[in-house]
């Protein structure tokens, strides 16, 4: 891949930050300060309508979070993304509700049929070119849908309804509104969390060196083909989680909650976010899906803006709005002091 | 069992004629080319547009005005593949895949919402209606607009061997699809075969595109994205790159789908189709005629 030597994903920039403002948003209070706002949102508005804006952004957040694994770190294209949601919903929805148990506890067979669904897409293609690996998404997505629009048991075109709550016991029932959104924003904060802590792990950089430079990455002894399937497997556990989150917020889940246009929707915040940089994906879902709710006016049009900005974006921007620093604090063997920061000026 | 056969070779005619566009842009620059899907669904509304502004002309003359459309809608797509590849995929040559694979998902998405803000998101009925007798060939129900439309499109892809064997722009776009910087030593303007390669392959797609409207009567700004998908599976099946394998896989893809509709029932239709895209991908990857790529370094 000898076309790619002078111009590839990876950040042009590499350094400490230069400019207080941007010291503070590369800090970690930054996240602190989201989820504070997160969780100080309620006490702004909290209608109806408000709260299920803002949860279902929650869980667009987690969602474009296990996507970022995939396309941001792994540099792997899935169209299909949200067919693990369907995966995960409709596990949890029909588990849940043909034995009548709260949502929680189907978790465990959530994971394992994500999982599954994850290896039976990734194990044949990942060995093959990565534009397969996005063709076979995009027909895994379609496969999964139509499949659940199909079978009986996922209740056909119309879905499954009044699937039980999250967990509910005594008076503490998590399916109020405002309660449910308090533990969406807890669970997805989690996992935003430790999304942001695969990327820094040793199989994150694993992930981006397969991503820059898949020969290279072979070369030093990265075993390519685990460590692509490792990262399709995380975002497939992130998509499944938020399909559990999606089947406890709506009650229902139907196969016209899983077409392309959202796995798209995902993807789109992932790249205009920036690819692998964890802010700037959150900050981009956000966008993608709390903007069509303040801008109802255009809602005709706001795909096709977001198509051009794609186009836009790689054109102009390759590696999205926010992209990732290329620069990763050293820890000094004495202390955490990392010694290629700017030392704070006394006076 | 000939009406499947039948069913499978016309909607494998079809797939044909897209999987050739997919194929070809695939085997000189290495794209896929999401949009390709979506340049068929603009062929449809571009002969929408046609046959409408001319009013009531078409009814009485169908088949010659169906030609003529076709021939225009073929001028408008190709000119809007030359345009897509100009802006969107030329600056990003060189660059990563991941880019360009993203920038054909946004080049498709605007051209399905774009259609779907000029046109509208409802679904529109085709002016025309390619009517003709039916008759039985060896028990099947062969109708005659079928049998225009497959020579229509057998001719087209005759048409595109010969240019694609016999021409030295056929000869530059295979000896471009072999080794791109070889080529461009060898003297071949390298950025003008790959335009004409976009424009004969949005051409036939949107011919395809025409074609479809006037046989289902129907469109609608989502139809190119299942069908560009089947055509991808077509042209994975044929060995993608290979142009007689685009061909054939269209024709194959087109009899496992009728015969998956047969035996599983018609809604497992689409679902049968991928899952022969992923088994394809898993057993032989360079597909029936492709040959084992080494990827050079």
């Amino acid at each position: 891949m000898s076309e790619n030597v002078d111009s590839t994903l990876a950040p042009r920039r590499i350094g400490p930050p230069r400019s207080r403002l941007s010291r503070f948003f590369e800090s970690r209070l930054l996240g602190w300060f989201a989820l504070a706002g997160a969780l100080l949102a309620p006490f702004v508005t909290a209608t109806p309508y408000a709260l299920n804006v803002m949860t279902t952004a929650a869980i667009f957040v987690l969602l474009a979070s296990g996507l970022n694994i995939v396309v941001g770190y792994c540099g792997l294209l899935d169209l299909g993304y949200i067919a693990f949601m369907a995966v995960g919903a409709y596990t949890a929805g029909i588990i849940s509700k043909s034995f009548d148990l709260p949502l929680i506890f189907t978790i465990p067979a959530v994971l394992v049929m994500t999982i599954l669904a994850g290896l039976i897409i990734g194990a044949p293609t990942l060995r093959l070119r990565s534009d397969y690996l996005a063709i076979v998404t995009l027909g895994f997505g379609e496969i999964t849908r139509i499949t659940a629009n199909n079978l009986d048991i996922t209740g056909g075109p119309s879905g499954i309804f009044g699937i039980p709550g999250l967990l509910k016991f005594g008076d503490f029932d998590v399916e109020q509104p405002a309660v449910l959104y308090y533990v969406t924003v807890l669970v997805v904060a989690a996992f935003v969390l430790a999304s942001a802590r695969l990327g820094k792990s040793r199989l994150g950089r694993a992930w981006r060196f397969v991503r820059e430079d898949e020969d290279a990455a072979e070369a030093m002894g990265i075993h390519t083909y685990k460590v692509k399937l490792l990262a399709y497997i995380f975002g497939a556990i992130w998509g499944g989680l938020g399909g559990v989150l999606f089947a406890a917020h709506l009650s229902a889940v139907s196969p016209q909650s899983f077409i392309f246009l959202q796995s798209a929707l995902v993807l789109m915040a992932v790249v205009l976010g920036g690819m692998g940089n964890m802010r700037g994906v959150v900050i981009g879902a956000l966008v993608i899906s709390l903007l069509p709710e303040l801008l109802r006016e255009f809602a005709s049009h706001r795909y096709l803006a977001f198509g051009l900005l794609l186009v836009i974006v790689m054109l102009f921007r390759p590696q999205g709005f926010w992209p990732a620093r290329g620069y990763e604090p050293e820890q000094a063997s004495d202390g955490t002091v990392d010694p290629a920061l700017p030392k704070k000026k006394r006076r | 069992m000939t009406q499947l056969i039948w069913d499978g070779l016309f909607v494998g005619s079809f797939y044909a004629l897209i999987a050739l566009g997919y194929s070809m842009v695939y085997g000189i620059i290495k794209l896929l080319n999401f949009a390709h899907g979506d340049i068929y669904m603009l062929g449809a509304f571009v002969g929408f547009a046609l046959l409408t502004s001319m009013g009531g002309i078409p009814a009485s003359l169908s088949l010659g005005a169906l030609l003529v459309v076709l021939l225009a809608s073929m001028l408008l797509t190709g000119t809007a593949g030359v345009v897509i590849e100009r802006l969107a995929y030329r600056p990003l040559r060189g660059s990563p895949r991941l880019a360009l694979l993203i920038t054909a998902v946004g080049v498709s998405f605007s051209l399905e919402y774009g259609v779907s803000a000029i046109a509208g998101p409802n679904p529109r009925a085709f002016p025309v209606r390619l009517e003709g007798g039916v008759f039985d060939v060896f028990g099947a129900r062969v109708s005659l607009p079928q049998i225009v439309l497959m020579l229509i499109a057998a001719g087209l892809m005759m048409a595109l061997n010969t240019y694609i064997q016999k021409t030295s722009t056929g000869r530059a776009m295979r000896s471009i699809a072999l080794d791109a910087t070889g080529s461009l030593l060898m003297g071949i303007n390298v950025n003008a075969v790959i335009t004409r390669t976009f424009f004969i392959g949005s051409a036939l797609a949107g011919a395809a595109g025409v074609m479809a409207g006037a046989y289902y009567g129907k469109i609608d700004f989502l139809m190119g994205f299942i069908i560009g998908l089947k055509a991808f599976t077509a042209a994975v099946i044929g060995g993608i790159g290979n142009i007689k394998g685009a061909m054939l896989g269209g024709l194959v893809l087109g009899f496992v789908e009728a015969f998956g509709a047969e035996w599983f029932g018609g809604q497992w239709r689409d679902v049968f189709a991928f899952a022969v895209l992923i088994l394809f991908l898993t057993l032989r990857p360079t597909g029936i005629l492709g040959q084992r790529v080494t990827e050079r370094m």
